[in-house]
């Protein structure tokens, strides 16, 4: 799994009611929740941001409540990635179980917001310029719902290949 | 073993566990709420399902944007229902049965010692302070769960907390969790287990521990843990809807660290925007005008924090151009809070009392606040635009700071209005 694209950089302790206020939870239209995405901190976000690119953040990314809206919203922006110093619990699962891959990695201040990025998830490299990080790759079982393009259609997978 | 680690052995069919370990774990509850039910809904909807894996151990609670707040909420607040019916699910708590989930599940003896319970509510750890496993998950880790009974969990440290000393006047469980958070930080405890033991937080009553439970997630943690005593037992008796066997961790048992805690030290305490890890005592924070008092939440809007609501607005009214809500969390608590006499206090005090609901506390309705305007409450969260517009304040207390900020008409100890 290969990602290129721009970097929008945010800091540590980007909670979920900042990434879709609650307000906006009785949809779960993901074309409708994008248009909120990030509001409170950056109006408009879903038309600043171009279909594969990249959010790198700070610590604690996600913090706050379970609702599976923040995920969505992000990958129904056209975020390819989100890498962070690390997630909140709730989050990081939301984002894999519905096929948002996510990269713990401390590159904050490696990397110039606009500046193009790339990831190999499988292999855990980022590549900034010339330069390379390394950090941990998901496991594997993690990798392969991601694959699948999420939990329920891994489940799906499985519940056939049970019968 | 901790006892959280010996609830996930027994539920992973193991003899033992230990941290870092991923395990397979049957869950003996599941709760979703009319925000994040439908999302699971629909994931479960494309498994085609003939039954789920239990519907008796599946909870819906319709209770952040309730009663239905447009028709959007009422249209999701159908979907549940339907649903509900199709599969056989009973446990739908809403209007005469209505309460917010996390003081609703245990006031029904739903969620029982040394179980696991998941639920699509990030505050789901509320539960742990009747010394079970209990979690937030997202809403498709509960529509795995509905097929399949089971979730993978990674089996967390436990950082614990031994609080000894005296309480002083006006402070309790909310003080200490702040004081906590303020301590580690909000991610202090990311994917951590947190337990409490000590004759501090032994003494306090079952709504201070399940205030203290609840908000260890606002540390990033897991789970939150207490031991079971007889006040558990108490709580439980006439309640238990199952019976229940009492888990205890061994002598042996390994922390990854230890925090030794003289809640003597600890004064009323106030969170600033935007971190709930932003810690004052209250005398430090300087005159700041409110607009709103919040009293209510699936953190401290239990009977207890009614009670001392009340005990501080006897008499008393609250400042006028502040609007102080009171929200009692569930059905059998506003009618408690109303035999008592404390619904007299507060209508006379000026407050308005809303039905049991969320409301407020995430900006959904009942209460939002508008651009620039500040508010005080018991609540859990005071990040940006938390209660409404992204240009207001949510002061985070307790229902004691939080009433006599509402008399005084700024944040203040409750000693200034006695």
């Amino acid at each position: 799994m290969r990602f290129r694209g721009r970097v929008f950089k945010f800091g540590d302790n980007i909670d979920t009611d900042v990434i879709i206020p609650a307000t906006y939870l009785s949809s779960t239209d993901p074309e409708e929740l994008k248009r909120h995405c990030m509001e409170p901190i950056v109006p408009f976000f879903y038309e600043k941001v171009r279909q594969g690119d990249i959010i790198v953040a700070g610590s604690n990314f996600g913090c706050g409540s379970s609702r599976e809206h923040a995920p969505y919203a992000i990958k129904a922006v056209g975020i390819s990635i989100v890498i962070a110093r690390s997630f909140a619990r709730i989050f990081y699962r939301n984002a894999m179980n519905i096929g948002l891959p996510l990269l713990e990695a401390d590159i904050l201040h490696e990397v110039d917001g606009g500046s193009e990025i790339e990831v190999d998830l499988k292999e855990g490299k980022i590549a900034i310029g010339p330069r390379t990080f390394a950090s941990r790759p998901p496991p594997p079982f993690m990798l392969e719902i991601l694959g699948e393009g999420g939990l329920i259609n891994y489940l799906r997978r499985k519940r056939v290949e049970r019968v | 073993m901790t006892i959280t680690e010996k609830i996930l052995a027994s539920h992973a069919g193991r003899r033992y566990v230990e941290p870092g370990e991923i395990v397979e774990v049957e869950v003996d509850l599941l709760l979703a709420n009319d925000i994040t039910a439908p999302l699971a809904i629909q994931e479960v909807e494309r498994l085609n399902l003939d039954s789920l894996f239990d519907p008796k151990k599946v909870v819906f609670v319709l209770d952040h944007f309730t009663p239905a707040r447009d028709v959007r909420a009422a249209e999701n607040c159908r979907m549940i229902r339907e649903f509900s019916k199709r599969y056989g699910i009973e446990h739908v708590f809403e209007v005469q049965d209505a309460g917010i989930e996390h003081a609703l599940l245990p006031e029904r003896g739903l969620v029982l010692p040394g179980e696991l319970v998941i639920g699509a509510d990030s505050h789901t750890c509320t539960y742990g302070a009747l010394s079970l496993f209990s979690t937030g998950v997202g809403s498709t880790d509960l529509a795995y769960a509905m097929a399949e009974g089971r979730i993978w969990l990674r089996v967390p440290e436990t950082m614990k907390f031994l609080c000894h000393g005296k309480w002083q006047r006006w402070v309790g469980g909310k003080d200490l969790i702040l004081h906590i958070i303020g301590r580690i930080g909000v991610d202090g405890a990311n994917y951590k287990a947190m337990e409490f033991d000590g004759e501090a937080v032994m003494a306090l009553s079952m709504d201070g521990r399940f205030t203290v439970a609840n908000m260890v997630v606002e540390a990033g943690a897991k789970n939150g843990i207490f031991p079971f005593d007889e006040k558990t037992k108490l709580f439980l008796a006439g309640r238990a809807q199952r019976p229940y066997s009492v888990p205890e961790p061994d002598r042996e048992a390994n922390y990854c660290s230890v925090w030794e805690i003289d809640v003597g030290t600890i004064e009323p305490l106030v969170a600033l925007p935007f971190l709930p890890s932003n810690i004052r005592p209250v005398r430090e924070v300087g005159r700041l005008p409110i607009d709103q008092v919040v009293i209510g939440s699936c953190t401290n809007g239990r009977l207890e924090d009614l009670t001392v609501a009340a005990e501080i607005m006897r008499g008393k009214k609250v400042k006028k151009g502040v609007r102080c809500l009171v929200i009692p969390a569930t059905q059998r608590i506003y009618l408690e809070a109303l035999r008592r006499g404390y619904m007299e206090i507060f209508l006379e005090a000026g407050c308005i009392v809303c039905p049991p609901t969320c409301g407020p506390c995430l900006g959904g309705h009942m209460g939002v606040l508008a651009s620039g305007e500040r508010a005080v409450a018991t609540t859990n969260r005071n990040f940006l635009g938390r209660m409404g517009h992204k240009d207001s304040e949510v002061y985070l207390a307790s229902p004691a700071v939080c009433a006599a900020s509402a008399i005084k008409g700024e944040i203040v100890h409750p000693e200034e209005v006695l």
